[in-house]
């Protein structure tokens, strides 16, 4: 560990405090004229086809309004992005790097922030900030208790939800406690992702918030709380149900689309993701039965926000600018929370618009699994970064790698 | 010019190969500057040693490597044994072009929907005979021990040397000393064993050492099929190099050269162990056993691998093929409840942007690679380009961030250019290891009879070798472009995510999970290469029909 640390401190020495901007978002008509024929390269996960085309048609409204063009470079994995600009900075490229924009939050985002690798600030420049609801949503200005301070710009707020059949479970377990006893009850047909995978890690967070007295200290960092005793309820509840999850705990799905398709598949009967929307979209899509329904704990589910963020070395930071501002527009927005295309939960507040844009909001159908806002129940601050890496580092030791 | 070509070979593969080899070492002994690691250090490798799931990880990629390669040469040699030369066998020889040319994430992901608790066979026997009205809780695929893993790899290596043998057989002899030996009143399978074997082996000897290398570093398969807790060493060091907490990279990198060094120790064992096989070999030729017995239940069994694997392939892309085409699905229903074409029509406009520049790729680097491997063959180097090998037998994981900081370094990242130079590094290695053997095995004597009728060493290379070698000129070309077509790590890396193809687009998509995309992106990724396998094996056929002087075993 002394090593890691070191590691830490010497890559923050190495880097440079942000500088001189070339682009100022605050002269908003000089960012549009460099930005007019400009390619921007947004690095973003490429693993939903909704996802996919949800850009697609940001990318056509992009350069119908602006001029610029839009290319999705699709990542099987976030981080991919981030090395990209690790190894650029390693390189020496200061300027004209590959990346022009990524879908980024927790510890990638942490990990960028902390190494000076991003643009910024900016996000509190955008000509659309305004709409931005941070009164009603000031979680958004923190990401995994890490201050945003404009480096990210939010455009969309995710909550866990667990997605259930409500043909198989007519009476689905609405809180920790409850989903203990109701795994006990029905052995081999609950399981989570393999931490560190980035839903499962989310799992057991969710874990500890229902198991401890005083879920304060998880915003706080790990090292600050005798982290032993604090997690000890943790793994006595993980050790009491492990034997029987899904595979008796043998083998865990990849991620969060393997873990929908084992429900699709009818191999579990409960499921979870960060995108309320997603089941009503996926039974729209024909890929889940449309008995499948959602629900939430009454102790609360975890919320967080996804956040659009420009590398420090970007070539084409101008329309980075601009791709930022108009996903924040308000007919994006509305296309974004659309159950038929994506579901996400829009940032802006609606007391903030135009009448004719909040008719967009208002125009849309929930979906049949979707819960209403006034049924989301209690949304449960992401812990602090450090709980998030020990926890999953412990779970690999206890969980991961006994044969 | 060709006198030019080896040295101009080293250089290509040399300065890749280093860089990819630097990028691994440096770190693993803690330089990495960008990082803060400016002193060489040992805690990396304390830090690999303390990892709990290190002996774990260790053991399954030697066991699945070592098993895999050694159930998929064990089939191989069978199957020619048992079949060479009859017609069944030219039955499964065309065969071979499916099965070569599907990415090996296509055929696992089909594997897997089979075997799995809510796959097809299961489906098939559900509820009439098993009594499941749900999957039944069993963990098959990513199994602890590998099995599925093995299954998966066995089912692309088999045909991969099915077809590297086939390329031998024509330049051994077989059939006038099968001749020899049958008169002699050998058994079929111990004929070929006792008179074939000895010198097909010897050109067979590279790919099964790729086999070997690639079987125990692979990622993909081992994503879709392999253990999970822990998974196999290279899956591990993946996670680890691609990992946000950057610090990790050292520990990434002294685990890639961890992976490298168990690499380096099987194929150590696996000579050994030939030097054994061919000792004990000697004496049991000497003996004189005629094993005319063996041969019929040695036949038989020899169908047991060729019926699973056309099964599995065959099945799982029948599979692949329904689920990009279903509506709802749901277990234990033996088809779709509905059928639709959305996501075809969803993907079409990307489907055939990327299927030009993976074509455009896979080509030129193909074509390139053909022309520098007959170059240093003419030249007569044979041991001096042995470094070409080397990306065939050092870990992709371990190889390629060195390659990319090279790309960068050199500004050349983010063009098809690069893109085409860095699969070069890897196509290249592959075509020469189809083309070299039947090169040298080639009867020298009839170069020698042109010769003496006037004919120049130009002339003699471009109307009597390269006509007489055509059936395994075109099969390099095509493992070269299917080697291009299925490369992932590299296009991802030095094409900076400018520059997509079917491959970077099917393994993103890969992660969703998502049957009905993978369908789709398995199919068109599989069918390219496909089109030109059936090509190099048809052209040469048509070619020798009209030619009789060129026709081959």
């Amino acid at each position: 560990m002394r090593f890691l640390s070191c590691a830490a401190a010497c890559a923050m020495a190495f880097s440079l405090p942000a500088t001189a901007q070339t682009p100022d978002p605050a002269n908003w008509p000089a960012v549009l004229e460099e930005a007019r024929g400009q390619t921007v390269y947004w690095h973003a996960w490429g693993g939903d086809p909704r996802i996919n085309a949800f850009i697609e048609e940001v990318g056509a409204e992009l350069s119908q309004r602006h001029g610029v063009t839009l290319e999705h470079v699709r990542l099987a994995d976030t981080a991919d992005a981030v090395t990209r600009v690790v190894s650029e900075r390693a390189a020496g490229r200061d300027t004209g790097g590959a990346v022009d924009a990524i879908w980024i939050n927790g510890a990638n985002f942490a990990s960028m922030k902390e190494q000076g690798l991003l643009f910024g600030p900016f996000a509190e420049s955008l000509p659309n900030w305004p709409l931005v609801d941070t009164d009603a949503n000031p979680a958004i200005l923190i990401d995994f208790t890490l201050p945003v301070e404009g480096y990210g710009s939010p455009w969309a707020m995710f909550q866990m939800v667990f997605e259930y059949d409500s043909a198989a479970v007519p009476e689905p377990p609405r809180s920790l406690e409850a989903l203990r006893t109701w795994i006990a009850d029905n052995p081999g047909r609950f399981t989570y992702p393999q931490p560190p995978d980035f839903l499962g890690t989310s799992f057991l967070k969710q874990a500890l918030y229902g198991v401890l007295d005083d879920p304060t200290v998880l915003l706080g960092p790990s090292e600050a709380v005798d982290y032993d005793a604090v997690t000890a309820p943790l793994w006595a509840f993980l050790d009491e149900i492990t034997p029987n999850l899904w595979r008796s705990g043998r083998a865990y799905p990849a991620n969060e689309p393997a873990l929908g398709q084992l429900l699709a598949d009818g191999e579990v009967d409960i499921g979870f993701s960060f995108n309320p929307g997603r089941a009503s979209a996926a039974i729209s899509d024909g890929e889940l039965p449309d008995t499948v329904r959602t629900m939430v704990f009454e102790e609360g589910t975890l919320a967080n926000s996804s956040y659009l963020s420009i590398p420090y070395n970007a070539a084409n930071q101008a329309g980075a600018l601009v791709l930022a501002n108009l996903i924040l527009d308000p007919e994006i927005q509305a296309l974004a929370q659309d159950p038929a295309v994506l579901g996400f939960q829009t940032v802006l507040g609606m007391d903030r618009l135009a009448p004719v844009d909040r008719a967009r909001f208002d125009a849309l159908e929930l979906g049949i699994a979707t819960l209403a806002p006034d049924e989301m129940g209690t949304g449960l601050l992401e812990p602090h970064p450090s709980w998030m890496t020990r926890i999953a580092a412990d779970w690999t030791e206890r969980y991961g790698t006994a044969q | 010019m060709i006198r030019a070509a080896p040295g101009l070979v080293v250089a290509l593969m040399a300065l890749p190969v280093a860089a990819g080899l630097a990028g691994a070492f440096l770190p693993a002994f803690g330089f990495f500057p960008a990082l803060g690691g400016d002193r060489f250090s040992l805690e990396p490798w304390r830090a690999l040693l303390v990892w709990p799931g290190l002996g774990a990880a260790v053991r399954l990629s030697l066991v699945t490597g070592i098993g895999a390669t050694l159930l998929s040469l064990a089939a191989t040699l069978l199957i020619v044994a048992a079949w060479q030369g009859t017609r069944s066998f030219r039955v499964v020889t065309s065969l071979l072009a499916p099965l070569l040319s599907l990415p090996h994430a296509a055929a696992a992901f089909g594997l897997a929907f089979l075997i799995a608790p809510s796959g097809w066979v299961a489906r098939a026997l559900s509820p009439w005979a098993t009594g499941w009205e749900r999957p039944p809780d069993l963990l098959i695929v990513n199994d602890p021990a590998g099995l599925a893993l093995i299954a998966g790899l066995v089912m692309k290596e088999v045909p991969f040397l099915l077809l590297m043998t086939l390329a031998a057989l024509g330049q051994a002899d077989s059939a006038r000393r099968m001749a020899v030996a049958r008169s002699l009143g050998y058994g079929r399978v111990t004929g070929w064993a006792k008179t074939v074997l000895p010198s097909i082996y010897r050109q067979i000897r590279l790919p099964v050492f790729a086999v070997l290398a690639y079987s125990m570093s692979v990622v993909d398969v081992a994503l879709i099929l392999g253990p999970t807790r822990p998974p196999t060493l290279a899956v591990q060091v993946l996670d680890w190099m691609t990992s946000p907490d950057l610090s990790l990279r050292f520990l990434a990198s002294a685990g890639a050269v961890l992976q490298l060094l168990l690499v380096l120790g099987a194929l150590g064992a696996w000579v050994l162990a030939e030097r054994l096989v061919a000792a004990r070999g000697r004496l049991w030729a000497a003996s004189g056993g005629r094993g005319q017995a063996l041969d019929l239940p040695l036949r038989a069994l020899s169908t047991l691998p060729m019926g699973l694997i056309a099964a599995g392939v065959g099945l799982g892309l029948v599979g692949l093929g329904l689920w990009s085409v279903s509506g709802l699905w749901r277990f234990p229903d033996l088809l779709p409840q509905s059928y639709g074409l959305r996501v075809w029509s969803d993907q079409s406009a990307q489907l055939w942007r990327l299927t030009a520049t993976t074509a455009t790729l896979a080509g030129l680097s193909a074509l390139i690679a053909l022309i520098l491997t007959v170059a240093y063959l003419q030249a007569g180097a044979s041991h001096s380009v042995g470094i070409i090998y080397l990306p065939l037998l050092v870990p992709q994981i371990a190889f390629l961030p060195g390659l990319s900081a090279l790309g960068l370094w050199a500004g050349l990242d983010g063009s098809l250019g690069a893109v085409l130079a860095v699969h070069l590094v890897f196509v290249l290695p592959y075509v020469a290891l189809s083309l070299a053997d039947p090169w040298r095995a080639w009867d020298a004597r009839a170069g020698l009879a042109a010769a003496t009728l006037g004919a120049g060493p130009w002339r003699v290379l471009t109307r009597v070798r390269l006509p007489m070698l055509l059936r395994a000129l075109c099969i390099a070309f095509a493992v070269g472009f299917a080697t291009s077509v299925a490369q992932y790590l590299p296009t991802l890396l030095i094409g900076a995510g400018r520059v997509s193809t079917l491959t970077t687009e099917a393994v993103a998509l890969a992660a969703s999970g998502n049957r009905r995309l993978i369908g789709v992106w398995a199919i068109m990724q599989m069918a390219l290469p496909m089109l030109v396998f059936i090509m190099a094996l048809a052209v040469p056929a048509w070619i020798a029909r009209h030619r009789q002087g060129v026709k081959v075993a």
